[in-house]
This record gives C-alpha cells, sequence and structure tokens, in this order.
C-alpha cells in the first residue's frame, strides 16, 4: 500500500522506458530445422555465447532429448550444434531455463 | 492530484469504484487479505513489503468497513463516492462539492457499470490485485473516477490539469471525431491461403506464390529467398511461375513462414499497416510505411548455418 503515494514521486516522461535498449543484433541465437531423408529432420543451434563450453552443453542436450548430436566447427560461424530429430521447443526452452538466456534473443526458424 | 491526501486516493478509489456485483466477492477477499494476522500472507501479493503497509492497511481496514455498510444500505450512493474521486479520508468526500456532480452521477452509473464489466472482460481488474504499483492500474484509477466528472470538475477548475486528464481528454475527443486514428484498425488485410500441392515424393509445390507476393508487393524473389533461408531448403520456380521447394512441406507449415515474413518484412510496426515497400539503401533495406510514413531498417535475409547433408563425400571435398 505504501506505493499509493505514487503521485509524489516525479515522473520524467522522457526517461528511457528500458525496452529499446541497445542489446549488440549480432547476438542473436538461431535454432534452425533441416529436412533430411524421409520424416528424418536435423537441428542446428548457431550462435551460443562463446563463454558456454559447447561440449558440456551438448553433452546434456543430448541426455535431456534422448538424442545423438554433435558440434560443427564453421568457419564463419563458429561452433554449430547439430542435434537429430526436430528440437527446435525443447532447445529454446533448455536455453531458456537453464542458461539464463532471454527469450527474445532466440530465435527459432523453419516451418 | 497534487496533495498527500489525494495522492492516496488510487488505491481507495479502486476499491470503491467496482460496481455493485463484483464489490461483494472483492469485499470479502480484501478484507480477509487486510486482517492484521493474515498480513504476512497478503503483503507478498500485493507486493508491498514496506514497514508503512501496516498504518495503511490500517487506514484501509477503517474505510472498507465503512464503504461496506454503505454498499448494503444503498450500493449506488457508493458508487457515487467511488467517482467523487477523493475518496482518501470519507469526511473529505462529503465535503468535497457533492451537490453539483450528484445529478450527473446518477446518470453515469449505468456508464460505468457497463465500462467496468467490459474492463474486466479485458482482464483489467485482474491487476489490480497483481500490482499494487502498477501505473497501469493508477491509470485506470483515475480514468474510471475521473471520467465522468471529467467535464464538470476539470475543465472548470484553476488547478493544474494533470497529464492524465489531459490524455483521457485528448483521445475522448479522438475517438469520438475521428476513430480511425485512435489505434483501432478496422479493416485486416486478406492474404490468400498459400495453395501447396506434392510434387512426386520429395518436392513441394507452392502455387500461388506470385499472388501471395503481389498483394504484399513484394517481389516474388525476395519472398522465395526468405521461404529458402527460413525452411533450409533450395527449390526453383517451374515455367506456371510456381515455386517448387525441395522437401516435403504442409500448407500449414508455409503459412506460419510466411506470416513471420508479413510480420517482419510487410507490416509496418508503426500503424500495423501493410501498405509499405522496401527501399535499398546502400546495402541495406528499409521498410518504408506509405500510410504512415514511417522507415525502420529490416535485416537481410541471412541463410545461416546450413548442415551437410546426405552424401559424405560432398563435405570432405
Amino acid at each position: 500500500m505504501s506505493t499509493s503515494i505514487e503521485n509524489l514521486k516525479t515522473f520524467d516522461p522522457f526517461a528511457d522506458t528500458g525496452d529499446d535498449d541497445i542489446s549488440q543484433p549480432t547476438n542473436y541465437i538461431h535454432i534452425r530445422i533441416q529436412q533430411r531423408n524421409g520424416r528424418k529432420t536435423l537441428t542446428t543451434v548457431q550462435g551460443l555465447p562463446v563463454e558456454y563450453d559447447q561440449k558440456r552443453i551438448l553433452r546434456a542436450l543430448k541426455k535431456d532429448f534422448a538424442c545423438n548430436g554433435t558440434i560443427v566447427k564453421d568457419d564463419e560461424l563458429g561452433e554449430v550444434i547439430q542435434l537429430q530429430g526436430d528440437q527446435r521447443v525443447k532447445v529454446m526452452e533448455f536455453l531458456s531455463t537453464q542458461l539464463n538466456i532471454l527469450k527474445k534473443n532466440i530465435k527459432i526458424h523453419g516451418f | 492530484m497534487a496533495s498527500v491526501d489525494e495522492s492516496l486516493t488510487p488505491t481507495a478509489e479502486e476499491q470503491l469504484e467496482f460496481d455493485p456485483t463484483i464489490k461483494k466477492k472483492k469485499k470479502k477477499s480484501k478484507a480477509v487479505s487486510f486482517s492484521p494476522d493474515d498480513l504476512d500472507d497478503a503483503a507478498p501479493q500485493d507486493e508491498t513489503p514496506d514497514p508503512e503497509v501496516d498504518e495503511l492497511t490500517d487506514m484501509f481496514a477503517g474505510l472498507k468497513k465503512k464503504k461496506k455498510k454503505s454498499t448494503s444500505s444503498a450500493p449506488l450512493e457508493a458508487a457515487e463516492d467511488a467517482s467523487a474521486g477523493d475518496a482518501g479520508p470519507e469526511d473529505n468526500v462529503e465535503d468535497f462539492d457533492f451537490g453539483g456532480q450528484k445529478k450527473k452521477k446518477k446518470k453515469k452509473v449505468a456508464d460505468v457499470s457497463a465500462f467496468e464489466q467490459q474492463l474486466e472482460e479485458a482482464g483489467v481488474n485482474e491487476e489490480e490485485d497483481a500490482g499494487e504499483d502498477d501505473t497501469f492500474e493508477k491509470l485506470e484509477g483515475e480514468e474510471e473516477g475521473e471520467g465522468e466528472e471529467e467535464e464538470a470538475g476539470w475543465l472548470n477548475s484553476d488547478r493544474e490539469y494533470s497529464y492524465e486528464e489531459l490524455l483521457h481528454r485528448f483521445f475522448k475527443i479522438l475517438r469520438t471525431n475521428n476513430p480511425e486514428l485512435a489505434g483501432e484498425r478496422g479493416q485486416r488485410y486478406k492474404i490468400p491461403p498459400p495453395s501447396v500441392m506434392r510434387e512426386g515424393n520429395k518436392k513441394t509445390i507452392f502455387a500461388n506464390l506470385k499472388d501471395i507476393s503481389d498483394r504484399m508487393h513484394r517481389p516474388y524473389e525476395h519472398v522465395m529467398q526468405f521461404l529458402f533461408a527460413e525452411l533450409g531448403t533450395s527449390g526453383s520456380v517451374d515455367g506456371n511461375s510456381r515455386l517448387v521447394i525441395k522437401g516435403r512441406f504442409q500448407q500449414k507449415q508455409l503459412e506460419n513462414v510466411l506470416r513471420r515474413y508479413i510480420m517482419e518484412y510487410v507490416t509496418c510496426k508503426t500503424c500495423k499497416s501493410i501498405n509499405t515497400h522496401l527501399a535499398k539503401e546502400n546495402r541495406l533495406y528499409f521498410l518504408v510505411c506509405e500510410s504512415c510514413g514511417s522507415r525502420r531498417s529490416v535485416s537481410g535475409i541471412k541463410t545461416g548455418f546450413q548442415a551437410h547433408i546426405g552424401k559424405r563425400k560432398k563435405m570432405l571435398g
């Protein structure tokens, strides 16, 4: 109830609202899907922050989703995690809950 | 809206303003939560773990009792109190030039309750329990409390008008005079659903790509590029300007991708119109809205990482 004295605070209409804070546009994490033969698919996770150990993440992902996976080293994009099957939503959940990555920094591609 | 007394009012108002039907429920729940024993439980809900809480809640508890009496005896009166706005200490309410407003109130009560119902449908009233220091809430409190006394109350007075009052007045006038500017867009743009067929076992035909991209005023190459990047495949355009995509896709899936394309590259973020065009300026794409004139830069289409699929020899070579 103490906050009901709201009007006493000086309100600055020009203060930053905070929703347009400048974050580097390049640090999106892209989660993509690719079709393989038949109804098989492949999920790729690109752009994970470098401070995380990709190997450990991969191991956790593989265990959690019960799928195989690998780390592919790309010349431009760095290390990319590849997982078997459509794990896009699960990967997103994992990243946001376990690694505290903001969901707005994760982009899911594909259908 | 400057003195301390008045600054206390928004919360008091909220509790007062419910129309009779809602009132009873609210009263009960609130009354329970404000009893001193439950205060610890109630405090986290209200998100106000300050020491001042005690005093204030005591005050409110007192208020509540009074109000309850009044509601049980005459719900209308309570509503009037509510709309009178200045509810801090209740005696003030009576002093507050009540005579002039009384007539108005009675007429408006029906409107207010209808408005309340709408608000409730919109789930606004839930917010009052959720966050006490929510600015929205304050707005609502004032909106409801002063909505009806707007013209009579503050327009004639000499005091400084608060921002909210003026804002509400502006939107009211705007809505009555030209509603199309008040953010309510009437017509939705229709885009035909993608017609999707299977060609053979491994290819999908997207037949009306041209039609769709014409509707969106985009070159079909651009749409095509986006589709391929998102789906992680490739394809081509056949003789009848149909798009042939490698891989199996269902109409729903392509619809999702198209929707994302429209969100990203077609609709204007400012006015939601799709009357836009893409302009390319030194390697950057800008989305220019033709109805409101806003410009924003859009990122180019990037394919990103593509895993090697199929023959392993290719990867080595």
